[in-house]
């Protein structure tokens, strides 16, 4: 389809035309560039829905309580500060005025379905008392072929329990894992959260197309069988830069609230 | 996967779409014993099948490889539907057209038989195809330990019981991805015999049972289970009115459907619908088109679901296939023109291509992995992919070319399975 692809290289020439419109306007001070490798069309970081408890908590100073919920894919292993949660706190910190805390813990269900992790939730969110709650799944029910739509009531009784407890949620979807493509089925699930994002108005960062770009556009080869941890730490960098300012966009904090 | 029959004259007249003007008269009136069904005369090979099935071939090997630019010439990109409905409905079309001759002429039990060495060879072709996978995740197993897919490297964990994944995988519960259209069509041709007899009664009830099933489907939620959990990737209790439908059609309701296939408010309908199919699925990659959709219609309409062959999907079939009849008349040249003899040649020989179309994804997906996965390297392997099913299907038939003057003419025509294709 040449119309898309000429339609996303439009979209690119803007993102990059963006950047440097507003390093104009920007004080000279350092600000850290993004690294050329986490490059995204911007398409990819939008979204309709609103994160207004995290913006209500910046704007009045309280402190921003972040909690992960996760998989194994949340870390990487022995790495644990190169994670995206970490990455995503230390560029928040960056990001917002010093005056605001940020802190970001993980709440890793290793090996639990949607289901099964949606059931701790209440329990969780009684011990911890999170703003922003970002629930990262899918893998596991796509890797034991659970029934989508089961899948997706899981997803709604999930979002459901950590909006009742009173947080903004952010939905998380799978990696994109070009080796195990022939054998993992992404798709159904991958619809199925998106479906749950649009129903209850939540953002749905979509890390699976944004690996996926990454991968087109050569930033990172994902096939490579690499043993060594250096790749998961820049794509998890990436991941933690992209999400920090998709939750900043989110919350719609302008540059007033923003450091840089 | 053997190469059953030869191909002779056998034919197909009166495809979904032939104008009445096309229609050529039933010639052997006395053939049409059961006043029910009608079948065409026999003629020259509709070459608008081989053709849509060997696109579809091309398509499902595309599809089945990483993403890459050809991905985008792919129709599931414009659209609900993709390769696997002109598939399914190509091969219900054509098993119900090769099948029900031999049901009249043969008999219910002689029909039937044939069905079941049909079916058997699909069998045996899914269990070769199970083989090579099992090699090939095996050795990816062994070999891949990217520290940031530990938690993907989860779907290893079958081969820790080989004994239990192998057999349940014969019993055709454990269906790895890319290889669930197979143990479709097996389940669809094991109906077959009971389909076409329904059908010799009356075509009509035959199909609205079919539909009735499809909605039975729906309501009460009924679905295959696999192994080790979950459900069949493409549920047989709903992709089976696609089949009927093919095989209705195959059976006389094309003929009966030709009036509304050529008037203009067809047409219409059918544009309209492609047209809006294709904003939303523009939606899908632009989301920025996405709030100009109304949000009641998203909740309606999504999730658009593949697994019970969702009527969004279904009727983007239609639309699609109305609008191919009416603009691809039977007689068009075109199809005897050299350029599209590749895709016919593929589409001739349906179920040895399509398991080396699975094949040959398997293998791409290792040569990206294993060698380099640039986008130059990707394009090189759908376009060697194609290429090698365009000779590969040539060779078989020159095979069959060389069976025919060997002296295999006692062979009967009728039990053609290529014609009833496969896959």
């Amino acid at each position: 389809m040449k119309a898309k692809v000429l339609l996303s290289l439009i979209l690119l020439c803007g993102y990059l035309a963006a950047p440097s419109a507003r390093a104009d306007d920007a004080a000279p001070a350092a600000t850290p560039a993004v690294p050329a490798a986490c490059e995204l069309p911007p398409y990819l970081l939008t979204t309709e829905s609103q994160l207004h408890k995290v913006a209500d908590a910046v704007t009045s100073g309280k402190p921003l309580e972040i909690l992960v919920v996760g998989s194994r894919s949340t870390t990487i292993p022995f790495s644990e500060d190169s994670s995206y949660p970490a990455r995503m706190q230390a560029i928040l910190k960056e990001k917002l005025p010093p005056s605001e805390t940020v802190h970001v813990s993980v709440e890793i269900q290793s090996k639990k379905t949607a289901e099964e992790a949606a059931g701790t939730f209440v329990k969780l969110m009684e011990a911890k008392t999170p703003t922003l709650v970002i629930w990262q799944t899918g893998t596991v029910d796509a890797i034991r072929s659970i029934d989508p739509d089961d899948f997706r009531g899981a997803v709604t009784d999930g979002v459901a329990a950590l909006q009742n407890a009173g947080a903004d949620v952010v939905l998380m979807n799978l990696q994109y894992s070009p080796r195990t493509e022939s054998m993992i089925s992404a798709p159904p699930y991958l619809d199925n959260m998106r479906v749950v994002a649009q129903e209850h108005d939540i953002p749905l960062f979509d890390r699976f197309a944004i690996m996926r770009q990454w991968n087109d556009q050569g930033q990172f080869d994902l096939f490579s069988p690499s043993r060594g941890p250096e790749l998961a730490k820049q794509v998890h960098d990436c991941i933690g830069r992209a999400l920090a300012q998709f939750v900043l966009d989110a919350a719609h904090l302008g540059p007033a609230q923003q450091q840089n | 996967m053997t190469i059953a029959d030869q191909v002779t004259g056998s034919t197909i007249a009166g495809t979904a779409g032939t104008k009445p003007a096309e229609v050529k008269p039933v010639e052997a009136k006395s053939r049409v014993a059961a006043p029910a069904i009608t079948l065409p005369a026999i003629g020259e090979r509709e070459l608008r099948l081989d053709l849509f099935r060997g696109l579809a071939l091309w398509l499902i090997f595309i599809d089945h490889l990483p993403p890459n630019l050809l991905t985008w010439f792919t129709i599931r990109n414009y659209g609900f539907s993709d390769a696997t409905e002109i598939f399914i409905f190509i091969s219900g079309y054509t098993a119900a057209f090769v099948y029900g001759r031999a049901m009249l002429e043969n008999g219910f039990v002689i029909a039937a038989a044939r069905v079941l060495r049909r079916v058997w060879q699909i069998y045996v072709a899914h269990v070769f195809l199970f083989t090579i996978f099992l090699a090939e995740i095996s050795y990816v197993a062994t070999s891949f330990e990217n520290p940031l897919y530990t938690e993907e490297m989860g779907i290893m964990d079958f081969l820790k019981q080989p004994d239990v994944t192998i057999v349940q995988a014969l019993l055709l519960r454990f269906r790895p991805v890319n290889m669930d259209v197979l143990p479709l069509y097996i389940v669809l041709m094991l109906a077959l015999p009971l389909i076409l007899w329904s059908m010799k009664w009356k075509p009509d009830v035959t199909l609205a049972m079919s539909a009735l099933l499809y909605a039975a489907t729906w309501e009460f939620d009924l679905y295959f289970s696999a192994y080790p959990n979950g459900f069949w990737a493409f549920n047989p209790l709903a992709w089976q009115l696609l089949f009927v439908f093919g095989a209705w059609c195959a059976l006389g309701g094309a003929r009966r459907m030709s009036r509304i296939l050529a008037s203009p408010v067809t047409m219409w309908i059918s544009i309209a619908y492609l047209v809006a199919a294709f904003y939303v699925t523009l939606t899908w990659y632009v989301p920025q088109l996405g709030h100009l959709m109304p949000k009641r219609l998203e909740q309606w309409m999504y999730p658009i679901d593949k697994t019970d062959l969702d009527v969004l999907r279904f009727t983007h079939f239609l639309a699609l296939s109305a609008l191919t009849v009416r603009f691809l008349p039977r007689e068009w040249p075109g199809l005897k023109s050299p350029w599209l003899r590749p895709l016919i040649l593929c589409g001739q020989h349906s179920l040895e291509i399509f398991c080396l179309g699975v094949f040959l994804a398997f293998a791409g997906h290792f040569i990206l992995a294993e060698v380099s996965g640039g986008p130059a390297m990707h394009a090189l392997i759908s376009l060697s992919g194609i290429l090698i099913m365009w000779g590969v299907a040539w060779v078989i038939s020159w095979y069959k070319r060389v069976a025919d003057k060997s002296g295999a003419k006692t062979k009967n025509a009728v039990g053609n399975a290529d014609l009833a294709g496969g896959g």
